[in-house]
């Protein structure tokens, strides 16, 4: 028989019904619930992009006048390869210097131009060799430097020659 | 002597309330949260302090992979069949009822028109083997211009983000921005991280 016997001490043949307790042990379907809470929890709040808005300036037509900036008011990065950044101030005969993205780069550069120059134009040149990243880093520098004036602007041949030329 | 009775109560409590809540919580963030679909492209996205939350409608993402591969994709089903109706019709390319509805279904999808009628008869399996060339968008042949106009002339809302990898190549990228400015796409989004604290 596939009956499974309960102990042999039963010899008056009565089916003695046990009593057992109407509550259940939830304690599994806890630790289920919870698990799949955090879960949930976890995912939710991860998942949330943030963006970066950028407005670029339209494309100048043949006929437009660009206007006129003082070069002692602008101040050129220039994004290399490797998290590099250089940087100089106007465009007679500027002093190229070399810096990073670190809390003490950069942003101290940007700090310190910005309390000087009054009306401060930041041109970001990103080269070949630069990364995305550098991009939305710098970008995201501005931001936290509070400079309103800044373009994102081709390399030209000259700032190659420039940095080249600094062998930094 | 008067004896002190103590009261004894049971260990074990009741868990009633805290199942209660924990299944309420469950079901709400199970309602909640939207399951991203599957991307044949891993994006590393790199961080900033911006806080601007995307919206979840009416986007257009243009992918940009590690290497360099760029990626198309719109929201909106029905936004998406139109879209590739006017596109078929530009380039002359027909599409069966078939085709036009897993391209509606599709997420990211970066292989040039040309093949695409290809690309969508393939079963969805056989899709994610496939090894996509990305969507041309140099000078010579551009057709993310293309898809980007449609996209616009489909959905007059649609914010554009471009949504690259930490690592991709700048020239890339260039690409891409110069691609959209001459579309007269003058603002546009980049989607990042959060900053982790440091």
């Amino acid at each position: 028989m596939a009956e499974i016997s309960q102990g042999s001490g039963k010899k008056d043949g009565k089916v003695r019904s046990k009593k057992t307790s109407t509550r259940i042990d939830m304690t599994p379907m806890v630790d289920l619930a919870f698990l799949l809470l955090t879960f949930f929890v976890m995912t939710t709040t991860l998942n949330k992009p943030q963006t970066m808005e950028i407005t670029m300036p339209e494309k100048p037509k043949v006929e437009d006048k660009q206007p006129l900036v003082n070069e002692k008011r602008v101040l050129t990065l220039v994004l290399g390869g490797e998290d590099k950044v250089y940087w100089y101030l106007g465009i007679t005969d500027p002093k190229v210097e070399l810096s990073n993205f670190s809390n003490d780069g950069i942003r101290k550069v940007l700090l310190q131009q910005n309390a000087q120059i009054k009306e401060m134009v930041v041109l970001i040149k990103p080269s070949d060799q630069s990364k995305y990243k550098n991009v939305v880093d710098i970008l995201d520098e501005m931001n936290i430097s509070n400079i309103a004036r800044f373009a994102l602007v081709d390399i030209t041949p000259v700032d190659k020659e420039l940095i080249k030329d600094s062998q930094l | 002597m008067g004896k002190v009775k103590v009261q004894r109560s049971s260990t074990s409590i009741d868990m009633t309330p805290m199942v209660d809540l924990a299944f309420l919580l469950v079901t709400f963030f199970m309602l909640t949260t939207k399951f991203a679909p599957e991307e044949p492209l891993a994006v590393d996205m790199p961080t900033s302090v911006s806080e601007i939350k995307l919206p979840d409608t009416d986007i257009l993402t243009i992918s940009i992979s590690k290497d360099g591969v760029v990626f198309f994709n719109m929201d909106g089903k029905y936004n998406r069949e139109e879209l590739l109706a006017k596109m078929g019709e530009k380039y002359g390319v027909q599409f069966s009822d078939q085709e036009v509805r897993s391209f509606s279904l599709l997420s990211s999808m970066g292989v040039p028109f040309g093949n695409l009628k290809q690309f969508l008869s393939m079963a969805p399996e056989e899709r994610k083997l496939v090894k996509q060339p990305g969507i041309p968008c140099d000078s010579l042949n551009n057709e993310l211009a293309d898809w980007v106009i449609f996209s616009r002339t489909t959905n007059p809302k649609l914010r554009i983000a471009i949504k690259g990898d930490r690592d991709a190549e700048y020239p890339v990228v260039k690409n891409v921005i110069t691609t959209l400015i001459d579309k007269k796409v003058n603002r546009f989004n980049l989607i990042t991280n959060m900053e982790s604290g440091s």
